[in-house]
Parts: C-alpha cells; structure tokens; sequence
C-alpha cells in the first residue's frame, strides 16, 4: 500500500515561453486528503496535469511509488484518476455509459464487469440509471457528478479534482462534499471554495505563481489573515 | 441556455423503436438498395414499397404520414433531374410553345421513377432517424463496420456541435450587449462589422482548437491508446431476428417479380 503522490523541484513552462512551475515540491501519504489553493493563474490546473503525465516537466513525480515516465504512463493512468476542471472535456461520448465505460473499456476489462463498474459508479454519485441519457443534455451540475463518476469506474488509488465545486447548486455542492467525504481515497483538490477547505481538509497547500508557498493545517492557515490576503485568498 | 439541433428522434413505445439499432440501419440499408434496384415504369412495385413504408410508419406510432410528412425536406434535390423529360430520346408528349422544347414519354418514366425512388429512400431515411437515438445508430454503424474513424468523427460532431453552438450563442449575446446604439446615430460602417464578425469566427476556431486538446487530454488520462474501441450495448434477441428475416423477403419478393418480367 503506498497511494502516494510525491512531486520533486518540478518546473515547467508552456510552449508560449510562460513559466508555470517554479520548483515544486510536495508529498501526500496514503489516505490523506489535501487542498490545493492559490490564486487565478497560479499553476494549480499545471500542476494537477502532471500527476497522471498529460504534461512532462523537469523534476519528478512520483504516484503510488512508480515515477512517471514513457514506459509507465498506461500503469499512471490507472491508478490516478483525473477529473477535469470543465466536465464538457471530460465527457466527450454521445451517452453517459459510453462515457463512464470508457476508462474501463480501456483497462481492457470484460463486458459484465464494465456494466458493473458503470452502475456502481453511478450509484456512488447519486445518479442511478443515467446510462442512457445524453451527455449534451445534462445540467451542469449532473455533468459535473457524471465526470466524477467517470474515474471512480476506473477504481483508482488516487483521486485528483479541478475545481470540483465551481458552478454547483447548495445542494449539488453539499452533495459532492459528503462523496468526497465518504470516498476511500488519496486525494489532491484544486479549488476556491475556502469553505469545503476548512471543512473537508485537514491540510492545504497554497501555491502562488509557480510556487509552493505553504503547506500545513488548514486551521492554522486560516487564522493567518494577512497570509491570506498576500496570496489572494480570504478565510471563509 | 440551450443550444438544441432539434434531434430527429422521436420517443414511442413502438416495436420499431425496440428494435435492435443494427437490425434497423441493414433493413434501411436494404430498403434504399432494393427501391434504387426496382426496373424503371414498373409502377406496382413503387406502390408495394410505399405501402410497405406506410405501414412500418404506422408501427412505429408516429402517425402513417409521419414520414410523408418530413420527406419533403429532400424535394429540392429532385430539381437536379428535371432536366431528363426533355434530353430522354422518345415520341412526343408535349411541346413547349414559343421555346420549341420537346417532353418524350420515355423521359417522364424515366423522372417520375427517380422521383419515387428518392422519396421512398428518404422516408425510409426519415424512419429510421425518428426511432433509433442517435448515439445507436453511430454504434450500429460502427459495429456494422462502417469505418471507425469516420463514425467516431461523426460521434465527435454531434457531441460538441452543441458545445459549440452554446459557445457561439454567448459570444453573440455579448456582442449585441456592448453594441447598443445611440437613437440616430449612424449605423457602424459594413466594413467594421464585417470585421467584428470575422474575428468572432477567428476565436470561435480557436477556442475549438483549445478544446479538442483538453478533450485528447482527457481521454488520454483515462487510458486512450489511439485505437478506438467500442462495447456490445445491445444483443440480438429473436425477435430481431424475426423483423430482419421478415424485412428481406417482404422487400426480395417484389422486386424479384418485377426483375423477372
Ligand atoms: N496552454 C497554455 N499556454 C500558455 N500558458 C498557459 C496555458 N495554460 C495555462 N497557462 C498559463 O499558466 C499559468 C497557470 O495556469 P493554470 O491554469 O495552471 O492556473 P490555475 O491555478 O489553475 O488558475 P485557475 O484558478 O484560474 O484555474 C497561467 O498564468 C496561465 O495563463
Ligand atoms: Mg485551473
């Protein structure tokens, strides 16, 4: 059991010359939950990207004690699950099924298993029998738990979200907090809601330009106002 | 906001809409086939066909003249045959007066036959689409070996068209925002909204362009490895294989008449 997610001196810039990680460093042991925020543009969707190999920087990242190189990206990618910041990238099949048996359809699972997976993680987001409603037509929040519902099927070991909340209803939101709650995983989420942070995570990394610039408890964090304000955040 | 291509399919408990979707694309296919097939002025067997179409519409409880109905879409293509009364060799029917033009009677069998023949394709065309959801019929055609890359763009397509068109819709809403008008002040030079345009066109690409990297992204995280795979979603049950047996030799046996005379 090492579901951990470890990121050495990682730097990268866009191909546009835009330098987004400045040296990163971080580790998140088994089980644990973690926060990651830091203001608009700070590199916090960049640094999630690396973590399943999408984008390749300099430095090294570490899941689930196996580097992420050519020869292992098929191994990475099962067992991080990534879920987009925007769910209209995330679901790019005309029906939910399609979209949801994708990862394990091509984790080269059997046919019955995949019904399962899809209804188990249907049900796990709370969205019983959607198999055959069309993609295009959900509301924003449905898509957003339909994306989520996308790599629980694929059963990873790590769980990173973009985002999660942005753009929920109260009860949608309250909703995925509990999932997220209940979800057995090593998590990373990215996100602006100081309120699901102070409630869900018992530590936060704040990354600003690049940069880590703290890393801790979220409650001593939070009563560090002027800390805060520096980076563009706000207690909730 | 909502960006909707009124989407063909029509919802009935229908034994037609049941169907197996692979079941429905071989016999359209076959319809299509056996109709373009049917000899020339043979005129009972285009009745046999329009019956044969009546009749599935009716099953399929969208009223008999559904696909009448919407077959009419497709009228304007006959134009591209209207030409062959006139060219087709033949004894006269008809003169034109003043231009001199000829209409032979071997000509008007020759167009009326295509007419028939188009307008039942379409309609059959028009059946299918009105019972088969369209996620179905992409699957059916994939299965069908149809080629996979053709029907995953297609599949593609109709996914983020929507997307798409929701974008596009936003971008114009923000257009007519800012571009209020003062009461009688002169209108914005053509040039200059020309422009507006253009760059509007310009973006709309480039966000697409963003896009479908984001979307590779996302189907790379979850395992993509450059072949397209798809997943048995329906199975043939015997009933299927009844309505396809039944569609054969409905559509083989007119046509088999009609050839041996
Ligand atoms: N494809 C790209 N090409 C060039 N620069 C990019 C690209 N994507 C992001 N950037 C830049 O990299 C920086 C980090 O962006 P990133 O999307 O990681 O920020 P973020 O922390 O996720 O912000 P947000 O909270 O707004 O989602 C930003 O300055 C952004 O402009
Ligand atoms: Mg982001």
């Amino acid at each position: 059991m090492h579901h951990t997610i470890e990121v050495n001196d990682l730097h990268f810039s866009y191909p546009d010359g835009h330098i987004a990680l400045r040296g990163v460093n971080l580790y998140v042991s088994p089980g644990e939950k973690v926060a990651l925020v830091g203001p608009n543009g700070a590199g916090k969707s960049t640094l999630l990207l690396h973590l399943n190999g999408i984008l390749r920087g300099r430095g090294e990242v570490i899941v689930c004690g196996v580097s992420v190189k050519d020869d292992t990206l098929g191994k990475v990618r099962v067992s991080v699950g990534l879920v987009f910041e925007d769910p209209d990238d995330q679901l790019f099949s005309p029906t939910v099924f399609e979209d949801i048996a994708f990862g394990p359809l091509y984790m080269g699972l059997l046919e019955v298993e995949i019904r399962d997976r899809v209804a188990q993680a249907l049900e796990a987001v709370g969205l019983e029998n959607f198999e055959d409603r069309v993609s295009h037509h959900l509301s924003n929040g449905e898509k957003k738990r339909v994306a989520i519902a996308t790599v629980l099927a694929m059963v990873p070991e790590i769980l990173i979200l973009d985002e999660p909340t942005a753009g929920l209803d109260p009860r949608s939101r309250r909703g995925l907090i509990n999932l997220l709650h209940d979800l057995p995983q090593t998590m990373l989420v990215s996100t602006h809601d100081m309120r699901m942070v102070s409630e869900l995570f018992q530590r936060t990394i704040v990354i600003d330009q690049g940069e880590v610039v703290s890393d801790g408890l979220t409650q001593k964090l939070l009563s560090d106002n002027t800390f805060l304000e520096e980076h563009g955040l706000e207690a909730p | 906001m909502h960006f909707d291509i009124a989407d063909q399919y029509r919802h009935r408990l229908s034994v037609v809409h049941l169907l197996d979707p692979r079941v429905k694309v071989v016999a359209t296919f076959s319809f299509i086939l056996t109709v373009s097939l049917t000899p020339t002025g043979v005129w009972w067997t285009f009745g046999c066909f329009l019956v044969l179409i009546l009749a599935v519409a009716w099953l399929t409880r969208l009223g008999p003249m559904f696909a009448v109905r919407r077959s009419f879409v497709a009228l304007p293509f006959v134009l591209a045959a209207l030409a062959i009364p006139f060219t087709t060799p033949g004894s006269v029917l008809f003169r034109i007066p003043g231009l001199g033009w000829t209409i032979s009677e071997p000509g008007v069998i020759r167009f009326t036959s295509i007419l028939a023949r188009s307008w039942l394709a379409v309609q059959a065309a028009v059946l299918l689409t009105a019972t088969t959801r369209f996620p179905d019929l992409l699957w059916a055609l994939g299965v069908l070996r149809f080629p996979r890359l053709l029907v995953a763009t297609i599949g593609f397509m109709y996914r983020y068209l929507f997307v798409l068109a929701d974008e596009a819709l936003r971008m114009l809403r923000a257009r007519s925002a800012r571009s209020a008008r003062v009461p009688k002040s002169p209108r914005p030079p053509i040039v200059w909204q020309g422009q507006v345009a253009g760059m509007m066109v310009g973006s709309l690409f480039l966000r697409a362009l963003e896009r479908s990297e984001r979307v590779y992204a996302a189907m790379l995280s979850r395992g993509y490895d450059g072949h397209i795979r798809t997943l048995d979603r329906f199975r043939m049950m015997t009933f299927d294989w009844v309505a396809l047996a039944v569609v054969v030799m409905v559509l083989a046996t007119p046509l088999v008449v009609a050839l041996i005379q």
